[in-house]
């Protein structure tokens, strides 16, 4: 229980960081993807700031034998460049522009209870069972790839 | 401007804060599509911990609603249609190319992943392109 309460808390944290650095205004998601636009270029120090903490931090965790309530860590260790990653991205990419949401954001957007966050949401599972049906030999579900 | 600058590094580092407590805590990945994606795959003894962290991820939300409405806004001039559309394009997306701007943008460019790398670069071109057309056209409707 103590575990599953400890990466509660971490889920919040990460929908707090999404709401405080803009990432769950859509409006400026598509101010900063938009360069035609008055463009808003501020969103580009989410990465900054994500990356600066986790960069770090990362290194220090790992320096531990394993995680605190897990047996070992589960980081992915695939290494290959192909068509899907770099066609799966680029889809990615086309919705989260069309959109204005990715996933943790259109996620953390449902409380509010707008229509477009919950279209996008329903949406986005579709997408994914249609990967599901598509792609059945997918079974590595255990582990984290990304 | 720079209010907002320094909001978003503010909120970044909080992500990065976030994804490093999962994995201090379960050893885990804070990519967001493949937590949500896995989930729905199968139930298996990792499906607590991801419906966990999602639970906790829309009770973030409902803390930025009571506290900073504001933070939370639809796509002004994207029609419905247009959202969904979008929807299929990144849950579709996400499970072939193995990840978002969570899991490839922050966590794998954290750790020097060529692999994420490339992926970064690809959903930020054609999100750039797909967004500005859009902008120049107008087609947004």
């Amino acid at each position: 229980m103590t575990r599953l309460l400890v990466v509660f808390l971490g889920g919040m944290l990460f929908a707090i960081g999404l709401g405080v650095s803009g990432m769950t205004d859509a409006n400026k998601v598509i101010g900063f993807l938009n360069l035609a636009g008055d463009w808003d270029p501020s969103l580009a120090f989410v990465m900054v700031g994500a990356i600066g903490v986790h960069l770090t931090l990362f290194r220090l965790i790992l320096k531990r034998e394993s995680p605190l309530f897990a047996e070992r860590f589960e980081i992915p260790t695939r290494r290959d460049i192909n068509p899907k990653l770099v066609g799966g991205a680029g889809l990615f990419g086309i919705g989260w522009g069309l959109g204005g949401f990715c996933p943790g954001p259109g996620l953390a957007s449902l409380p509010a209870f707008g229509s477009s966050a919950a279209v996008f949401v329903g949406c986005m599972v579709f997408g994914m069972a249609i990967h599901k049906i598509a792609h059945p030999s997918v079974k590595n579900s255990r582990h984290q790839e990304a | 401007m720079l209010t907002s600058i320094l909001w978003a590094t503010v909120g970044g580092g909080l992500i990065g804060l976030a994804a490093s407590w999962l994995l201090l805590t379960k050893g885990q990945v804070a990519g967001i599509s493949g937590i949500l994606g896995r989930l729905l795959d199968t139930w298996n003894d990792q499906s607590a911990w991801r419906l966990s962290f999602l639970l906790g991820l829309l009770l973030g939300g409902g803390v930025l609603v009571a506290t900073l409405p504001e933070s939370i806004a639809a796509p002004a001039d994207r029609s419905l249609m247009l959202v969904g559309i979008a929807g299929v394009l990144v849950g579709y997306g996400t499970r072939l190319g193995n990840g978002c701007t969570s899991g490839h943008g922050v966590c794998g460019l954290s750790r020097f992943s060529v692999r994420s790398l490339v992926a970064t670069i690809s959903f930020m071109t054609t999100g750039f392109l797909t967004a500005t057309l859009l902008g120049i056209f107008g087609g947004a409707g």
